[in-house]
């Protein structure tokens, strides 16, 4: 054990103290600040007094119910059915704007089900916060492996010695390079429902027969466009870091599996990717963090809209703590985005733990 | 030897500021038009005249750029850094007001006697701001289309009822000549655009956004009948596609009206000059329609206050008064292609005056303006009112989603102790 | 590769070429868009939008929306600001994170692991969710300036820099990076009797060539970027940076063409800085050979 040769309290609290006490004051500092307005109902502007008021704003976000709603029937008896033939409900206004159920007061559908002839419906205090937490949780587990995997290639396919590879390097990095602003601006363009780029090619590339797609209009597609863009975006960005990753490995390992025979898939199995486990750690951990941020690119092109089918925790966070003026809201969006994100990293650490 | 450096210090600064400089007040002002050449040199010419007009004050302009400008002064406040003087979107207004961020103004009421009453901002009995210019929307369209589909042409008296509007779009579509009928420039999701620009629809089929009596509830108001009949008609223009949807492109709304993408526009004053450019004589801008409670259209743009913090509100209020003279109000519009905020104004200004081409928005403002409500719960309820636009525009249950936008304004209401009211 | 026949290698060659070019049409068409589109007017610029013609520099092309864009803003202040902001927070988070970095990896002590997650808790905090609050502590800071303490950081460039100066993601970065490295080459360090100091500085810095490049490149990025924190402490016209002066140009009537122009030119200080930091990143590898 050489744990004594490099034991030095003041050494490690000497070198790690800059940063610390930066990353304290200005990130932790306020984020303990944050966490306690949202105990509060302070508003971002208001001359009212900031009053606490515990745990409402978490219950205002989280509550959720299961209410049922028996078919109509006719003065038989029977079930009535619409054209359709499919059955007929009382609206749900008769539970949610009810006196006589006033817990369910305000609350809105976020999706039903069938049970026989009654329908569950599960309401939802904020429906849109439901929405965007399964939208962030859509985009993370799509974007993170794709946006990995995509990165790794084009880091070896740039980690070549050919003449000229410095000037793909810097192409491949240029989407990364242009703000977010601009570019969410150009997709816009191109993802035009009319006469959009996109739309013009496919529809050129398929001699007319494409129909053309209203890509940010249509609820079923928005978030579908707002990924592809994303992965586009973001993957020069993990390329480069793969890239110092791949830098690490000594070609004298490559040389050793080249004696042996080693095809380039075992080249690539047995030298590349095991002297790629931290950065791959590490690239799994900016990703998931990047995914759970969205918001520029949600804030230029949709404002969370067709019907929240792109509502996301950091844009509702935004939007209630600034566009509403509703800062304890937001900062309770917030503080819920940390611990989901805190949870996800711990089992992330341990799956990805150091066996020993 | 201290002295005489001081004297020689001081002598020197009177030298290079200039010898009334020395004894004027600093007022800071913040303003909203950075990145408009023309707009600042109107205003650096205010200024200028003001500081020399006078030995008490000296103003000193710090510009923002607009769409960051009410952020900017928002944290300004928090932070205890106001300026003496500041602008605000006459919407806004209540809102600071209540916030304290500015105080009543003290001006004499015979300057603005003569305003028109959309440019005067008044919350609870004062008046806290004053624009020196209004903006209007209109139906820009051309003679020529209306002609070909044997549209009658809508005058002030006389505007479009609700079926001659909608049989104008339908004959449109049914020509096939454009994309749609009609661009209302849904792609502007961004700012006030949707509460300033359809708010007026609602409360020409007699609903509204929150009760105005009261400015405690919305429920009733925007979800009653009116609300939901006017709920039914919105997203039957985006069903019968007459109008482009929330993902319209900010290219094609910048210039779908003039590569003839769209047979009409609705759009503001600002735009108009463009459109006066392309079409020429053929250019028509024309009044809302009337959805059975009279035509509307928004109300208040930028106007001017003093900040609640100034140490000198004596003389920030002397220099807004300045400011209303109906020279000013020329200049910014000669220069913006606002409408100034008296007659006397437009009659002199190059757009605005009888018989030249943009003279129908000045009646525009003085008939059919009515302004956004007037209570600081605006701000969240126009957020509120956008999203609900939004989503019926893409298919949503007019009824559900009115119910809901009307339970989060009162929601918002009650979170705020009723913001005064 | 010797056994490999001249022919086939040249065609093996080119397809290469072939997969590196079209995989950089993919990415290369933003910055053509944002390019040609800065040459064109407004009327065209928009008409040409949903065609190839977007990416070509046909119809009337000029240099006038960059005289305008010139005469809307100061331009050349903007940049001068963004590029001394973001290069000074580059340098000083290099140095504190590679620091920290250094006595997480390579130093045992007390609170190191509780330190550590702390920092890596702070990856999660999205900066939106703590503008407020933070703008709250600035305002009330305290100072030493030339005139004795000041309070109130509202209106410099330090208010710019020093919540920036450290970060979670950088620290990371170089965490990961320092594993790699080979933990012998320390402890014979210390043997010999070097101090902490020497060998961080002289070990470990000299092999950290490809990180550092990494980490500045993206801290680069990030801090160019900034919008909302400038934009809520910085009142001044004089310290404005280049992302808050975007806003010059959405006005009621967008100057597209002009809104090209002044993307291309500030572009240029982060395209020039990834380029020469990727020279200065392939020349550390080949000069170090990294780890065995």
């Amino acid at each position: 054990m050489a744990s004594s040769l490099l034991r030095s309290d003041r050494a490690g609290w000497g070198f790690a103290i800059p940063a610390f006490a930066l990353i304290g004051t200005f990130i932790v500092l306020p984020f303990f600040f944050a966490f306690y307005l949202s105990l509060t109902n302070q508003r971002l502007i208001s001359p009212n007094p900031t009053e606490f008021v515990g745990l409402d704003n978490y219950r205002s976000l989280l509550g959720v119910a299961v209410v049922t709603l028996e078919p109509e029937r006719g003065d038989d008896g029977a079930v009535l059915r619409d054209e359709d033939g499919n059955i007929e409900y009382p609206s749900l206004r008769s539970v949610t704007r009810n006196d006589d159920t006033p817990q369910y007061r305000g609350m809105r559908e976020w999706f039903r089900w069938s049970s026989g002839d009654d329908a569950r419906v599960v309401i939802a205090r904020d429906v849109v916060f439901m929405k965007a937490l399964v939208n962030t949780f859509t985009f993370v587990l799509v974007v993170a492996p794709c946006q990995a995997a995509l990165a790794l290639g084009l880091a070896l396919l740039i980690n070549q010695r050919l003449r000229g590879i410095n000037v793909f390097r810097g192409i491949y990095f240029m989407p990364v390079v242009v703000s977010i602003v601009v570019v969410s601006l150009l997709w816009r363009f191109i993802y035009d429902g009319q006469d959009g780029l996109l739309n013009n090619l496919l529809s050129g590339l398929t001699f007319g027969l494409f129909q053309p797609v209203d890509w940010l209009g249509n609820p079923s597609t928005a978030l579908g466009s707002i990924i592809v863009m994303s992965i586009w975006q973001a993957v020069g960005f993990h390329m480069v870091i793969w890239l110092a990753g791949l830098q690490t490995i000594s070609p004298t390992l490559y040389e050793a599996a080249d004696i042996e025979g080693a095809t380039k898939w075992q080249r690539f199995r047995f030298v590349t990717w095991p002297g790629l486990r931290n950065t791959a750690v590490l690239i799994l951990i900016v990703i998931t963090m990047q995914c759970f941020a969205l918001f520029a690119q949600i804030d230029v092109m949709t404002k969370g809209g067709p019907l929240d089918s792109t509502q996301t925790l950091v844009f509702q966070a935004v939007e209630r703590g600034y566009g509403k003026q509703d800062i304890s809201g937001g900062s309770t969006i917030s503080v819920l985005l940390f611990l989901i994100v805190l949870c996800i990293s711990l089992i992330q650490r341990w799956l990805t733990r150091e066996r020993t | 030897m201290n002295i005489r450096l001081t004297a020689f210090a001081t002598t020197a600064l009177g030298a290079i500021w200039g010898a009334q400089a020395f004894a004027q007040t600093e007022l800071t002002m913040w303003y909203h038009g950075a990145g408009n050449p023309e707009e600042s040199a109107v205003l650096d010419q205010i200024v200028e005249e003001f500081n020399a007009s006078q030995s008490d004050w000296s103003v000193v302009v710090q510009s923002f750029p607009a769409g960051a400008y009410n952020d900017t002064v928002i944290a300004g406040a928090l932070a205890g850094n106001l300026p003496d003087i500041i602008d605000v979107d006459g919407p806004v207004m209540p809102s600071w007001a209540w916030a304290g961020y500015i105080q009543p103004l003290e001006i004499d009421q015979g300057t603005i006697e003569n305003f028109l009453p959309t440019a005067i901002g008044r919350w609870k009995d004062d008046i806290y701001s004053v624009g020196l210019w209004e903006a209007a929307v209109a139906m820009v369209t051309r003679r020529s289309v209306l002609e070909k589909y044997d549209i009658r042409i809508p005058t002030l008296a006389e505007p479009w009822t609700r079926d001659e509007l909608d049989a104008a779009l339908e004959a449109i579509k049914e020509g096939g000549e454009f994309d749609y009928p009609l661009d209302l420039g849904m792609a502007w999701s961004a700012d006030e655009w949707y509460p300033y620009a359809f708010a007026p629809f609602l409360q020409s089929f007699g609903g509204d956004l929150i009760d105005r009596s009261t400015y405690l509830e919305a429920d009733g108001v925007l979800n009653g009948d009116a609300g939901i009949e006017f709920g039914e008609w919105w997203q039957s223009l985006f069903d019968r596609e007459l109008v482009p949807g929330t993902s319209q492109d900010p290219a094609d709304r910048d210039s779908g009206l003039i590569d003839g993408k769209y047979a009409m526009s609705w759009n503001g004053n600002w735009a108009a000059a463009n459109a006066v450019e392309a079409f020429g004589d053929d250019v028509l801008f024309l009044p809302a329609p009337d959805f059975g409670n009279g035509p509307k259209i928004g109300a208040a743009s930028w106007q001017f206050a003093v900040s609640a913090s100034s140490d000198h509100p004596e003389g920030a209020n002397q220099f807004i008064e300045f400011m209303l003279q109906d020279r000013w109000q020329v200049a910014f519009s000669n220069a913006q292609a606002v409408i100034p905020a008296t007659s006397s104004a437009a009659a002199e200004s190059e757009l605005y005056a009888e018989g030249a081409p943009m003279a129908v928005f000045y009646d525009l403002s003085k008939e059919q303006a009515l302004l956004r409500p007037v209570t600081p719960g605006y701000p969240v309820m126009a957020k509120i009112f956008r999203k609900a636009l939004a989503d019926i525009a893409s298919g949503a249950d007019v009824a559900d989603t009115l119910d809901a936008a009307a339970d989060e304004i009162d929601a918002d209401i009650e979170a705020n102790s009723g913001y005064g009211n | 590769m010797a056994t490999i026949s001249q022919d086939n290698h040249g065609l093996r060659l080119a397809v290469r070429y072939l997969v590196l070019v079209l995989v950089a049409v993919i990415f290369i068409f933003p910055l053509v868009f944002m390019v040609v589109s800065s040459l064109k007017p407004d009327q065209q610029l928009l008409s040409d939008t949903g065609s190839l013609r977007a990416f070509l520099p046909v119809g009337d092309i000029g240099l006038s929306n960059y005289t305008h864009a010139f005469q809307r803003a100061p331009v050349g202040l903007f940049v001068f600001n963004s590029v001394f902001v973001t290069g000074l927070t580059v340098l000083i988070c290099l140095l504190v994170c590679s620091l920290a970095a250094f006595a997480f990896v390579f130093l045992e002590w007390r609170g190191r692991a509780v330190v550590l997650s702390i920092i890596l808790a702070t990856l999660i905090v999205p900066f939106e969710t703590i503008a407020i609050p933070l703008l709250l502590l600035v305002s009330k800071l305290p100072w030493i300036g030339f005139s004795g303490i000041e309070h109130g950081w509202l209106n410099t460039y330090r208010v710019q820099i020093l919540p920036w100066a450290a970060d979670g993601l950088t620290i990371f970065l170089f965490v990961q990076y320092f594993k790699d490295l080979p933990r012998e080459l320390i402890e014979a360090s210390r043997v010999e009797g070097a101090t902490w100091l020497q060998i961080y500085l002289k070990v470990v810095m000299p092999l950290a060539g490809p990180v550092l490049a990494t980490a500045a490149i993206l801290k680069f990025l990030v801090m160019y970027n900034q919008y909302l924190w400038p934009l809520i402490v910085v009142q001044d016209e004089a310290y404005r940076p280049v992302m808050v002066g975007l806003q010059y140009f959405f006005q009621l009537n967008t100057a597209w063409g002009e809104i090209m122009a002044y993307l291309s030119l500030i572009t240029i200080p982060v395209l020039a800085f990834y380029l020469v930091l990727q020279r200065a990143f392939i020349a550390s590898i080949a000069s170090t050979g990294v780890k065995g």
